[in-house]
Order: C-alpha cells, then structure tokens, then sequence
C-alpha cells in the first residue's frame, strides 16, 4: 500500500503508541478515500501524510496530551547552540536515547524533525503537510535539532560519569 | 556572511534547501569561522543519528492487512447505497445504467485532459513564483552558472541558453514539481514580464509543435522534440512569447540536436 509506511511511522511518532496509531492511521486512509475526488494530481505522499497529520492533531486536542501552550515562532531558545566546547561523536549514541529524546520534544518541533530526517521531506513539502510557512519550517527544524542536541549532550555526560564512576 | 547570518541559515544548508549563492557564502564562511564549522559538524552529525538508527516505526502485516480489508469495505459500501434492495432491482437497474451512462458521459464530458492538468500546475506553479518571491533559486544570467547548478538536483540536463540580445534575459533558474516530478524551471525577464519555461523529459512520446492555450489570463506555450517536454507560461502577449518559443527553438536547430538535452542514466 502506498505511502503507509511513511503514514504509520508519522502517526506513531505523533501519538506515541501503537494502538492509537493504527486507529488513526486508518480513520486517516477512509478520510482520504472519501475525499479522493478533491485531490487533483500533485503531491500524494504530501497530502496524505497532511491527512493523517491532521487526523492525528485532531485527535492529541481531545485527548488533552496535547500542550496546550502553543509554541512561539519568533522565539530563539536561549543557550542552546550546537558549538558547545565538549563535542559529540552523536553518531555513536544509541538509538535507544535518541529515540527518547525525540519523543520528549513538543510535538511542533517533533514533527518537522520527522518528516525531515525520516521522511525526507522538502521544506515545501513540509510546509504543506504541517499547514506552515516554509520559513517556520526552517526555524522549527532549527530549534528542534538544537534541543534534541542539547538533550542528548546532556545524557551522554550523564552517561558518561556513570561509566567513569564505574571504573572508577 | 558573518557568523549571525550562517547561524540563521545553516539548517537551510544541511538540507540543501539554500540557493546557489547564499550555499557558496555559506561554504566561504565556514572555511574560515571555527566554532560556525564545528556548528556545521554536530548538526551532519546529529542527523546521521537519527537517520542512522532505524527509528522509523514500520507497521505490522497484519495491520496492513486489516487496513486493507477495511478500505475495500468502505469501497462496497459506497458503491451499493443501502436503498438498493432486491424488490427494487429492476426499476433500480435501470435507474442505475442511465445513471452511469450518465455519469461516463459527463465525466468524459468534463475531465480535464493530461495537459490540462499539467497546464493548471504550470500556471498554479508560476503564480506561486510569483506570490512567494520564490522566483529563482540561482540568481544568475550566466548561463553557466545556472546549468551547473541543476547538477545532481534533477536526472536531466535541461539545455540554458541566454537571449538577452533578443530581449529576453535569462535572470536564473530553479527546481519545481510538475506532475509528480522534479522538472527544471527557468525564468526570463521580457521587460517587466516574468517568463517560467519549464523543461522535463518526454519519456519517448513523439515531439509535438506548438500549441497555445490561455489559462487564468495566462499565455501558455507547450511542444516537445528532442525528447523534452517544454510549457512557457508568462502574462506577456502571446506574440511576443511566441517569438522567445522560436528562439528557442531555432538555438537548439542550430546546435545540431542539442547533447544538453540527452538524459543521464538515472541513479
């Protein structure tokens, strides 16, 4: 089936677990069946993934896992940039962590990493499924890596001392 | 570009998403700045760990299977309304086939054909040009500058050719999706008049001559040969685009079957 993958993938990293995903994904697919007559040509990975993205905030707004607090555009996070002095060899961290840390992220910034690093998005192509300007994108994806980045510096040291207090 | 300019738009970069000049600034930039090539490091780094580690979730096949019966139920509903039942087959069936001579007529009547479609992607695409200030990704009138820079972003060399003796100035190019795929869009300037020719292989259907079509006020011009596909599409009079179609036409007569245009092996 066309583009599932990329939609079961989307949805899971957007809910969290299986069950709820598989409920979306499929609510998404009926959706865009019915509404089959209203797309003309184009991008179909593109709209459906809008669909499920949509299906998927629809649904994270009822349930109230959602945060409420919607995040702030013009925002710069503080203190947080990439040329800290420790540098990190981040192609070593276990996919355990990051996988982790991504989940931890808000759910705006989660998004457009998933689509950019999994999916491989265009920024136009993002644009349009997460219903954002492509300059958003760019500063989303900005901020999103930065925090992933500091989160996993963070427990990589963590990790760290506790490996060097063990040989210690 | 100072360090506060690459640091704005260095994730641009990583993703290849910058245009040719702002890419090589970049480029010049972290030559020389330290702690911007270091930022540079840890963001390639970052990302081969998330696409390195397989954290794509992958759905089950027994998921898919259950989607899949689930789509197909839906499809049958729909195609046998719930009013349908035996007493009224006769009546209905009837009802039915004028209904679908009906609608294979209608639909005949008022679907779009391929190049209509294409056509309204192409105006949709250079009105978007427009609106969004997205008209050229390299801004150059050389055109070796601007062939270059299609390398490595489409499977095909689109052929560049500069008419600014004529009064149609190449002022850059970029990349655009037509019809599920990349194709090369490259921008002209007639005065004030932006031009769009976009250009994408024909895949071995025949070379066709011109055809002019006008769609939301908009002159288009459309031929294949060579084994390209061409569409122009620009507000100028349809004169005036008709000349620039038959420079172009003549320039590529003149260099022989152009080599440009042969596609390279897709990868």
């Amino acid at each position: 089936m066309q583009h599932l993958g990329a939609a079961y993938s989307l949805a899971r990293w957007l809910v969290h677990n299986e069950d709820d995903a598989e409920d979306l994904v499929q609510e998404a697919y009926l959706r865009a069946l019915k509404f089959f007559s209203g797309y003309y040509g184009g991008d179909s990975r593109a709209w459906l993934l809008t669909i499920v993205r949509n299906t998927c905030y629809t649904w994270l707004q009822k349930n109230r896992t959602f945060v409420t607090e919607p995040i702030d555009d013009n925002l710069e996070d503080a203190g947080l940039d990439f040329a800290d002095p420790e540098s990190l060899l981040l192609q070593q961290v276990d996919s355990q962590m990051v996988r982790q840390a991504l989940q931890e992220l808000p759910v705006e910034f989660r998004e457009v990493v998933v689509l950019r690093e999994m999916e491989g998005l265009s920024y136009k192509e993002i644009a349009v499924v997460a219903d954002i300007p492509i300059g958003t994108v760019m500063s989303r994806l900005k901020r999103g890596r930065q925090r992933l980045h500091a989160l996993l510096a963070t427990r990589m040291g963590k990790e760290a001392k506790v490996e060097l207090s063990a040989n210690a | 570009m100072n360090c506060q300019q690459t640091r704005e738009l260095i994730h641009g970069y990583v993703d290849g998403e910058l245009d040719l000049v702002k890419s090589l600034e970049i480029e010049e930039h972290l030559k020389s700045c330290e702690a911007c090539a270091q930022t540079y490091k840890q963001i390639r780094g970052l990302r081969s760990a998330l696409t390195n580690n397989a954290l794509r979730f992958e759905p089950s096949t027994k998921f898919e299977r259950h989607l899949r019966s689930a789509l197909r139920k839906q499809d049958d509903s729909t195609a046998t309304p719930w009013f349908i039942r035996w007493r009224w087959l006769p009546a209905g069936a009837t009802l039915l086939g004028a209904l679908i001579v009906l609608v294979v007529v209608g639909g005949m009547w008022r679907r779009p054909s391929a190049n209509d479609v294409v056509a309204q992607e192409i105006v949709s695409s250079h009105v978007r040009s427009l609106m969004a200030g997205h008209l050229m990704d390299v801004v150059s009138s050389d055109r070796h500058t601007v062939k270059p820079w299609f390398d490595g972003k489409l499977d095909f060399s689109p052929p560049v050719r500069d008419f600014r003796d004529q009064g149609f100035t190449l002022s850059g190019g970029r990349l655009d999706y037509i019809g599920n795929r990349p194709v090369a869009a490259l921008v002209y300037l007639r005065g004030q008049h932006p031009i769009n020719l976009f250009v994408w292989p024909s895949d071995g259907t025949p070379a066709t001559t011109q055809q002019a079509s006008v769609h939301q006020g908009y002159n288009l011009i459309r031929w294949s040969n060579e084994g390209m596909n061409y569409w122009v599409v620009s507000d100028l009079n349809l004169a005036e685009l008709q000349q620039f179609v038959q420079l172009l036409q003549a320039q590529n007569q003149a260099e022989g079957g152009n080599p440009a245009v042969r596609q390279r092996a897709r990868i």
